[in-house]
């Protein structure tokens, strides 16, 4: 019954960002573009959900990219290889549709890249035309650049700070993609929420097919909580279920930015404790 | 006459039916530890002598397994504890689960011929007492294992039909893997049934039992997403697959206000408890929140167990709001009683309409309305009917909808061939067959939302049909007498 998936690679894409390769068979060869896992830590840990970025059937592997923002993310960033997660289950969620014609503009946001990444290469692989931009706070946290550039046929770096590419964010580089390649059929954004909100309210003027991604809080990934509801086109919608992916112009984001922030409370509470930890085990081998 | 009893039927009608021992209410409504502890062995025997001994023993017909309550109850009288407990066994594979949450009243207890005039015999409290007395005497032995030869069995779902299912096919020699979504086996009993009622250890060890079997359980597996049934028998070899996914998905009613942050589905509240072990945050790392006042809707046992959890995780007030009287609750009686001495209080006659919220968009409160009970609807239960002017608003922070679940339709949509029903119940004949060859279905999958001990009668019937088509199977494939070159 002991079910423990090990940690065959890690490296640090951004002094907080970690990518991750687990050993995960059974995931990895029904992955598809689009779909996320359920990942328990440590037996006392949460269940959360997170994209499955690349998947290798053969070598029976999954690659994560992972932002350390609170408890749990932390604790996944701070594993090193040969470490193991206690449960990895998946793939979950409805993979996204890859239609190879046309042309596309796929946006992504912070660590929301990272989910972008496998839609817009599988996009690429099925010929579509993707035109990329992608966006971060500041230089150091610009992920999978070499990557998105190697799956589109033109690539847009924005940075809040403008340390590196554009000053400004990605709708400032959206606008323009569009404004200058009325061609862009679809566009698909992955970020914060509201980044995504942002790219819809952008978008939706021009009647473009908008998909975001929604990262709803969720505990068994499987229909049965309903934690990760959602309001689209009105009607309820379970993220794990009936997404992760949606039409961005009918999803009702204020309503998920507020539920997304249930428990920021009690999220700070575990965060600070772990701080502690970490400390109080520095100091002990000290 | 066997005589065990040596007191004559009159004697016996005397005795009062046996209390079970209980945690006192403003002790356990704190804490998550077992509210009955059920009889010691004084009163265990006490109660069993009150038994008639009937020859044509109705409370047998009453459990949906059958279980040969007569046969055992007469065991302990003889203080024959193990061999009682054996007894029980035969038909049911989770004793000390269903001696604490099965709706005996409804069922076994209802048949009792003492019932008619007097009390019936406790029953449940019976078989709790012997499946008890089993662990707490470490006299839980691995049953003895039976020659694994047979073709391997696929179970989806280690919940109370699949874990029955398992334990009779293990027994005939079948080779049985249990897939299980969550990271720790049990459905139902792990995730919705709260440890004040089913405590962890009580599980782990009826489980740990089956799989001396020689059952494997392997969790993190969603069939349908990680495995597909085709998959299953292509490439896993499985030559039968019983499905047991039980009805997870929840309702909610459709009101105004669902969505705002304190809302919750009775399965998510409890899941964060009873799996994810939320009222020990930050120890674990699952938060969860309820408000110094907390609403729970709906009136079974999913219900009390939330509103009772809810209670125990420092609601100050928590009210149980049901559409009908308290007589048509369907939780189970005990439950009902134990909730109200831990100061729930129930709202009947009375249905939500809208939940508040503030600027915040947090709950606030929940606005209801009065019901009256109209003419007996198809179920023979009143049909309520609101009555208009009767709104009322409850300042609330927290509500928790326990109306109900549906089946997940993972599998169903990834199954081509599969039949069911427009609410997703897999279709199955009487012997538990789906419209898929070697695919057998069960528990609340296939019948909507009932108990754990049908759930399990549907896992053993599924076995006995799963074991009759294998052999069939073999039949076909070695006829005896067949000339060479005629197989398969």
């Amino acid at each position: 019954m002991e079910s423990r998936f090990p940690i065959l690679a890690k490296t640090m894409l951004a002094p907080t960002i970690a990518r991750v390769i687990v050993g995960a068979p059974l995931v990895a060869r029904k992955a598809r573009a689009g779909n996320f896992i359920i990942v328990r830590v440590t037996e006392a840990g949460e269940r959360i959900p997170l994209t499955i970025v690349d998947a290798d059937p053969a070598g029976g592997t999954i690659t994560l990219i992972v932002q350390a923002v609170g408890k749990t993310t932390k604790l996944l960033c701070a594993l090193q290889q040969g470490d193991v997660l206690r449960d990895v289950v998946g793939p979950l969620g409805n993979p996204t549709p890859i239609v190879g014609c046309g042309i596309v503009a796929c946006v992504g946001g912070g660590v929301g890249t990272a989910e972008l990444y496998p839609i817009a290469r599988a996009l690429h692989q099925a010929g579509t035309i993707v035109h990329a931009i992608i966006g971060a706070r500041t230089r150091e946290l610009v992920i999978l650049e070499r990557e998105m550039a190697a799956c589109s046929t033109s690539l847009a770096v924005t940075t809040d700070d403008g340390s590196y590419g554009r000053r400004g964010v990605v709708t400032d580089a959206l606008g323009d993609l569009l404004a200058g390649t009325p061609e862009v059929g679809a566009v698909y954004a992955i970020g914060p929420l509201v980044m995504m909100k942002a790219v819809v309210d952008l978008v939706r003027p021009l009647g473009l097919a908008t998909y975001v991604s929604l990262n709803a809080i969720m505990v068994d990934g499987t229909g049965m909580c309903g934690g990760c509801r959602v309001t689209v086109n009105g009607q309820m919608k379970f993220a794990c279920v009936d997404g992760p992916e949606f039409d961005g112009t009918a999803v009702d984001f204020d309503e998920l930015i507020v539920r997304n922030r249930s428990y920021a409370d009690l999220e700070r509470i575990g965060d600070q404790r772990l701080t502690c930890e970490l400390a109080s085990a520095g100091t002990e081998t000290r | 006459m066997t005589g065990v009893n040596t007191l004559r039927p009159a004697e016996r009608l005397k005795i009062p039916r046996q209390q079970a021992i209980e945690r006192p209410p403003e002790e356990r409504c704190r804490t998550f530890q077992e509210v009955s502890l059920g009889f010691d062995e004084e009163r265990a025997l006490v109660e069993a002598s009150r038994c008639l001994e009937c020859k044509d023993a109705a409370c047998v017909k009453g459990c949906p397994v059958n279980v040969d309550i007569r046969g055992f109850i007469e065991l302990l009288l003889a203080r024959d504890h193990l061999g009682a407990i054996n007894r029980i066994r035969e038909a049911n594979a989770l004793p000390a689960v269903c001696g604490r949450v099965c709706p005996q009243e409804t069922q076994c207890e209802l048949m009792c011929v003492l019932g008619k005039k007097y009390t019936p015999i406790a029953i449940g409290k019976l078989e709790r007492f012997a499946a008890d007395y089993e662990i707490r005497h470490g006299l839980l032995l691995p049953p003895p294992r039976a020659q694994p030869g047979g073709e391997q069995v696929a179970i989806v779902g280690s919940g109370p039909s699949g874990l029955a299912c398992a334990a009779d096919l293990a027994r005939l020699g079948y080779r049985v893997t249990i897939f299980e979504a969550l990271h720790a086996p049990g459905g139902v009993l792990r995730y919705g049934i709260p440890e004040f009622r089913l405590p962890r250890e009580v599980l782990d060890l009826e489980i740990q039992r089956i799989e001396a079997l020689g059952v494997e359980i392997v969790t993190n597996v969603v069939v349908g997403k990680t495995a597909t049934i085709d998959e299953l028998f292509e490439e896993w070899r499985f030559a039968a697959v019983y499905l047991a996914t039980g009805a997870g998905t929840p309702h909610f009613m459709g009101i105004p206000g669902e969505n705002l942050v304190g809302v919750y589905s009775a399965n998510e509240f409890l899941t964060r408890v009873n799996l994810m072990q939320a009222h020990r945050f930050p120890d674990f790392d699952t938060p969860i929140k309820v408000g110094r006042t907390v609403a729970v809707i709906g009136g079974g046992n999913t219900a009390v167990d939330a509103v009772r959890t809810a209670r125990r995780l420092g609601a100050q007030q928590a009210y149980l709001i049901y559409r009908r009287s308290r007589d048509e609750m369907p939780a189970r009686r005990e439950e009902i009683l134990h909730a109200e001495e831990e100061g729930v209080r129930f709202i009947l006659l009375t249905t939500p309409i809208r939940i508040l919220g503030g600027p915040d968009n947090r709950v606030c409160g929940i606005e209801c309305q009065r019901i009256a009970l109209g003419e007996p609807d198809m179920t023979g239960r009143r049909t309520p009917m609101p009555i208009p002017g009767s709104e009322f608003i409850l300042p609330v922070q927290t509500v928790i909808e326990a109306i109900g679940a549906r089946v997940n339709p993972i599998i169903q949509t990834t199954t081509p061939g599969l039949e069911s029903d427009a609410r997703g119940t897999v279709v199955t004949d009487e012997t538990k067959r789906t419209s898929r060859p070697g695919v057998f279905a069960g528990g609340d999958l296939a019948r909507g939302g009932a108990t754990v001990i049908l759930a399990m009668r549907d896992g053993r019937v599924a076995a006995a049909s799963i074991d009759e088509y294998l052999r069939a199977r073999r039949q076909a494939a070695h006829p005896v007498g067949a000339a060479a070159g005629n197989v398969g």
